[in-house]
């Protein structure tokens, strides 16, 4: 969106982040103390940590290039 | 049927599902909860923070026309997404395969590229703030005054249809109540469009776009891990089908377009003219480039350059949606396992009520209980004729034997059965909360837009002409907290009287046929007439009502009007759209040949040929509208051509 105000970008780059992190933060817990929730597959691949660490990754991207004062889309 | 957008049909959750609801399909735990508690409260902080944004009538139904051609485009595509499309497809794919892609290609990508290329020119040049309101210039108020009319009350009850659907959804899958799922998302939607208009909806749809795909990518990435890839994942759906007895080839559900020759010859029963002339043509070419519902998305734009572009940015993302949609769809018919870890097989909507055990616990069996066991059964086989069941499994069921045969999941839980099945803590709630974005950005779709043809089609020029600019945004935000709480109205009185369901989504199906035919006799023929425009309009109309009621009191008739007695329900409404807008087109042209044209100057601005378009200013190669396109065209083409 042009003009001033807070860019769009930079929600979704918050909200990205804030997700990434409690994602990941839980895979951690998971894969460190074993507990796995039941019926769930591919436990394995400890998707929570990869996929909370990549939404964290990319919402952080979004949030320091479209940060108030210095975005200009 | 639900008829989502572009004739999107996917069977609704029926009301009278709920009393035969077992157990939820999840769960959500603590984290799951405050995922989704951070999205409505980020969603809201949003309609308070831009509502400074939003006083002037320009600012607050046209986002001050500020938009970029990203966000423009985005949310073009967004406003479509909603979470009834991503279920209704997804269940759509289960049922027939790799064929529900064709709504989000061939249904979709030319008719978007054609609304970037040839006609946001109009539009846009035109300043109109509506599609209604092209239709007053170029064909006068009475075509103005029927759209409108048509296009308003369609908004509201497919928002109020849309509200109590996704509140069954939310019933199934998490056992929240009803109430509770229609006040919560309404008031949420109510109150960020309410307070920041349409650059509130524009600005939460992009969110949302970002938000779903976060939530629903993992399902295809980890569902094909454990295929084995596409192949594999061909290989098991041949094997498992094969196993079903289904009437067609078990590869028919795996190509794109090999097997639509015959109606009979693919799971869906349509044949390549009715794909191609009703779907690719009419359908799709009315709901893309004349809804006002997505058009608006792109009238939003800063500048015509965007405007164009906006379409043409939107195709991709449009082209990538199969991936988190058609394939979770065709992975569940090879991976969804019952607790026992047999293949779960899951059945057409109905088939779970009507194959739901009675229960028959208390007392003898008296002869009106013997009777109405037997009125269910023959109903049960009946609903279950069209699914691919295994032999064994058709009869489990049909014997009602405890386990998986007496506990149905519908086509429609596909995707959240996935969701389940991949997705712990955290995850899981990402992923309903990718199901709620879906649906409030379809409903913030729904009311912004009836906001702003209420306001400039309706109440403007027939009721109060000389309103101040504060005046009608006053109306427009008073008008969005009404429609609201008229779509609540319609979602309760569709939770009474299922029947209505049926005739307030076939609305959809009747104006966009004609509209389409008005539109472009209109912006692409100089001769067309004010008169000629109205009554193709009004014919058209009725024209698609005449043979949804000839089919609805006379199922044969479905025959005629889809050319085949193979054809399904689906194949008739692609052709019914096709009727109507050959009714319409002729209609026009007879009636401006007998009636006198405005003179050309009168057209500039409106009609292709009597219009100088404004110059771009120059752009690199790599900004230009064209390019982007020619690549759109080039990755359809060899997508078609990959599954054919």
């Amino acid at each position: 969106m042009r003009g001033s105000g807070i860019p769009i970008w930079f929600f979704i780059g918050v909200l990205l982040t804030v997700y990434g992190a409690m994602i990941f933060g839980y895979g951690v817990y998971e894969w460190h103390t074993g507990s796995y929730p039941p019926l769930v597959e591919l436990t394995s691949l400890h998707t929570p940590v990869w996929w909370g660490g990549l939404l964290a990754a990319l919402g952080a991207f979004y949030v320091v290039k479209f940060c108030p004062g210095r975005a200009s889309n | 049927m639900i008829v989502n957008s572009i004739g999107h049909f996917a069977a609704p959750p029926s009301p009278a599902l709920l009393a035969f609801v077992i157990a939820p399909l999840a769960h959500l735990r603590p984290l799951d909860i405050a995922v989704i508690a951070i999205y409505f409260g980020i969603v809201i902080w949003i309609g308070f923070y831009l509502k400074g944004r939003s006083n002037t009538s320009e600012e607050f139904f046209m986002a001050g026309r500020e938009m970029t051609a990203w966000i423009a485009g985005l949310s073009f595509v967004s406003a479509n997404l909603g979470s009834l499309e991503l279920m209704g497809w997804a269940g759509s794919a289960y049922q027939y395969g790799i064929l529900a892609t064709h709504w989000y290609w061939i249904g979709a990508i030319p008719a978007m590229l054609f609304l970037g290329l040839v006609m946001m020119p109009f539009y846009y040049v035109s300043k109109t703030h509506s599609v209604p309101g092209y239709l007053m210039l170029r064909f006068g108020q009475h075509a103005r005054v029927l759209a409108a009319i048509s296009f308003a009350t369609e908004m509201i009850l497919m928002s109020g249809v849309n509200m109590f659907a996704m509140a069954v959804v939310m019933k199934v899958v998490l056992g929240w109540n009803i109430t509770f799922s229609i006040l919560v998302s309404a008031c949420a939607v109510t109150l960020y469009v309410a307070l920041g208009g349409l650059r509130s909806a524009i600005f939460n749809e992009v969110l949302q776009f970002v938000l779903i795909w976060a939530g629903a990518l993992l399902v295809p990435i980890l569902g094909l891990m454990q295929t084995g890839g596409w192949t594999g994942l061909k290989a098991r759906i041949i094997t498992n089908l094969q196993s079903t007895g289904v009437h067609t080839a078990p590869d028919s559900y795996v190509h794109l377009w090999r097997d639509t020759g015959h109606f009979a010859a693919n799971p869906m029963g349509v044949h390549w003219t009715g794909i191609v002339f009703g779907l690719g043509f009419v359908i799709s070419f009315g709901y893309w480039t004349t809804d006002f519902l997505v058009v608006q998305r792109v009238l939003a734009a800063h500048n015509l350059r965007a405007a164009r572009m906006a379409p043409v940015i939107g195709s991709f993302f449009k082209m990538a949606v199969p991936f988190i949609v058609i394939l979770p769809g065709l992975l569940g018919l090879v991976l969804l396992q019952n607790p026992d870890h047999s293949r779960r097989q899951l059945v057409p909507e109905e088939a779970v009520k009507s194959c739901a055990p009675l229960d028959i616990s208390v007392g003898p069996v008296s002869a009106s209980l013997s009777a109405e066991i037997d009125q269910r059964r023959a109903a049960c086989a009946s609903d279950l004729k069209s699914a691919t069941l295994t032999p064994a499994f058709r009869q489990d069921v049909l014997d009602q034997k405890p386990g998986p045969a007496s506990e149905l999941h519908s086509y429609n839980e596909a995707l959240p059965l996935m969701l389940v099945r991949y997705c712990g803590p955290g995850l899981l709630g990402l992923g309903i909360t990718a199901l709620i974005a879906g649906f409030m950005s379809g409903m913030a779709g729904n009311v912004s837009a009836f906001s702003t043809v209420w306001t400039y089609d309706l109440y403007k020029p027939l009721i109060n002409k000389k309103g101040s600019d504060s005046h009608y945004v006053l109306v427009g935000r008073l008008s969005i907290v009404i429609g609201v709480a008229v779509s609540i109205g319609a979602a309760y009185l569709v939770m009474h009287a299922a029947g209505i369901m049926d005739y307030v989504q076939a609305l959809f199906s009747f104006f966009i046929a004609p509209l389409l035919g008005a539109i472009l006799m209109g912006m692409f023929w100089k001769r067309a007439t004010a008169p000629a425009g109205f009554l193709g309009l009004l014919i058209g109309i009725l024209t698609s009502v005449s043979l949804f009621v000839w089919v609805k009191f006379n199922p044969v008739a479905m025959h005629t009007v889809a050319l085949s007695p193979d054809a399904t329900a689906m194949a008739a409404n692609l052709y019914r759209a096709l009727w109507a807008f050959l009714t319409s087109v002729i209609v026009i042209f007879v009636v401006s040949l007998f009636t006198k044209p405005k003179p050309v100057a009168e057209l500039d601005g409106l009609v292709y040929g009597a219009t100088i378009l404004p110059k771009e200013d120059p752009v690199p190669f790599y900004k230009n509208v064209w390019l982007w396109a020619i690549l759109a065209v080039c990755i359809f083409a060899t997508l078609n051509i990959l599954f054919w």
